[in-house]
């Protein structure tokens, strides 16, 4: 399919988790696509980059669930800090652990998980949706009640994938793209190019074949997909593209000129 | 041996935090506490494990020892095995952090990263803390947005504070910080008003020198190309 295909599965008012982490790996083609729609109102889950700062500068995101946004060697991501100071954006802030173990309960089809990650920090004081337990052990522990983090449709970006939806990932962390597909209801991938399954052996272990086609719904052929993020081993960040991105935050003729030449490329 | 710089006393004061921490995960942020744990590594913490920043751990040779990614971090950070230096926006004197945002976090003033992982680093293990321009605007009496939990909320354990000024502690009474070390050519005066909380300061002596043979490994073995006096 095309990630116009994709954006096509995408209704008003969902909620799209993205994969990678800040800028590593990120579905930059499928959110392209995304940005270049119609489409309002997004809740965005992400290890956030530059999707988040993109998707909440171009108006699509109402609301953002995170545990930080950055772009890495640009540790803040400016269009970001721009869409949370003026107030532009819902923002559900959480520690890192405490999402994974939202799209984890929601992969499992469980209303929470228990954690200590959270507690006593701000992170409760600012979420009134945050509950505690009490372990029902001898410990009597209270623990913070990861509420699940179920996703309309996840969107990832992977080095390969096979016509069927298997795909193969070749750099040193999946980061936590399989959870991404596992807590959504529907699940697309790009990936960098499409092979015939049994190439998949030559390319790398079977350790590298996490996200297999009973996780996958659609599949994206993207030749540098994830640009201008990094999709090692295939490509490294483009640094002078990105520096170029973060440039232009806070002058939207400098972002609107950015990005028709961006989702043009 | 020549005399150790500013930043060669802040490595060394960073890779002091690990001291006797053991076989267990050592995640330092940024130029200088990385060298530090290096160095500790080096020296007299041969069991720390150190990755590469990605998701290799790396030995003292540089030979991959193991893989770590994120997940296998965050399954270790919770089972206690790490002790992590990270940065801090602001700090107050029980050791709460904040790199969240400043100002009210429903409309900040100024978005910072989010709260990352401080939450739970804090809670769940030994965490150090590396500010490398010392002022009131980071120590200060109230942090905007509490990150990473200090003594007074339950932290598992704030070790030390290494600033560009000096090394703090919480060996007191009730857990606030003190001044331990004074980095040479800084007075405990200078320190004292460039914390926004009163500090305890009684107990304070000079950092002491790095030593020739950890400024050696430092010098022609860690960091040849001297980043550690650019950071």
């Amino acid at each position: 399919m095309t990630a116009d295909d994709v954006v096509a599965e995408i209704d008003d008012g969902m909620t799209v988790g993205i994969g990678g982490w800040a800028s590593r790996r990120k579905p930059m083609a499928l959110v392209k696509a995304l940005l270049r729609s119609d489409r309002k109102d997004l809740t965005i889950v992400s290890y956030g980059g530059p999707d988040v700062g993109m998707l909440c500068a171009s108006g699509k995101a109402r609301k953002v669930v995170y545990g930080f946004v950055s772009m890495d060697t640009i540790p803040l991501e400016p269009h970001f800090r721009i869409a949370r100071q003026t107030a532009a954006i819902d923002a559900v802030e959480l520690d890192e652990g405490m999402f994974q173990w939202g799209l984890y309960a929601a992969a499992l089809r469980l209303p929470f998980l228990p954690t200590r990650a959270g507690l006593r920090s701000d992170v409760m004081a600012i979420n009134s949706q945050l509950r505690t337990v009490i372990s029902p052990y001898d410990d009597g522990e209270e623990l913070v009640a990861v509420p699940a983090i179920d996703l309309d449709v996840a969107l990832v970006h992977l080095n390969r994938a096979d016509a069927r939806g298997n795909t193969q990932f070749l750099g040193p962390d999946l980061y936590f793209d399989d959870l991404f597909c596992m807590a959504a209801a529907r699940r697309f991938v790009s990936c960098e190019r499409v092979v015939a399954t049994d190439e998949f052996a030559a390319a790398g272990s079977i350790h590298t074949l996490r996200i297999h086609r009973g996780l996958v719904d659609g599949v994206v052929e993207a030749p540098g997909g994830a640009r201008f993020t990094s999709c090692v081993p295939d490509y490294d960040r483009d640094e002078n593209l990105q520096a170029e991105y973060a440039a232009t935050a806070g002058d939207p003729d400098a972002y609107g000129r950015f990005m028709e030449r961006y989702l043009n490329e | 041996m020549s005399d150790a710089t500013r930043a060669e006393m802040c490595v060394a004061a960073c890779a002091e935090a690990f001291r006797g921490d053991g076989e267990i995960l050592a995640s330092a942020m940024g130029v200088i506490p990385m060298l530090g744990a290096r160095l500790a590594r080096a020296t007299f913490a041969r069991d720390l494990l150190i990755s590469d920043g990605e998701a290799t751990l790396l030995d003292e040779d540089g030979v991959a020892e193991g893989w770590i990614p994120f997940r296998t971090v965050f399954d270790t950070l919770w089972a206690g095995r790490r002790h992590v230096m990270m940065g801090a926006s602001q700090i107050d004197r029980f050791g709460n952090q904040n790199i969240a945002c400043i100002g009210d976090w429903q409309k900040p003033k100024a978005q910072l990263l989010g709260v990352r992982g401080a939450p739970g680093n804090t809670i769940n293990h030994a965490t150090s803390y590396w500010v490398p321009n010392h002022s009131p605007r980071v120590f200060v009496d109230r942090v905007d947005f509490v990150s990473g939990i200090g003594w007074d909320r339950g932290a598992a354990e704030i070790r030390v504070v290494v600033s560009n000024l000096g090394v703090f502690d919480f060996d007191t009474p009730d857990n606030a910080m003190r001044l331990r070390w004074f980095h040479p050519d800084v007075t405990v005066e200078e320190i004292a008003a460039a914390t926004g909380f009163p500090l305890s300061v009684e107990d304070a002596s000079e950092t002491p020198s790095p030593g020739d043979e950890a400024l050696r490994v430092l010098r022609e073995v860690l960091d040849p190309s001297d980043t550690r006096d650019a950071a």
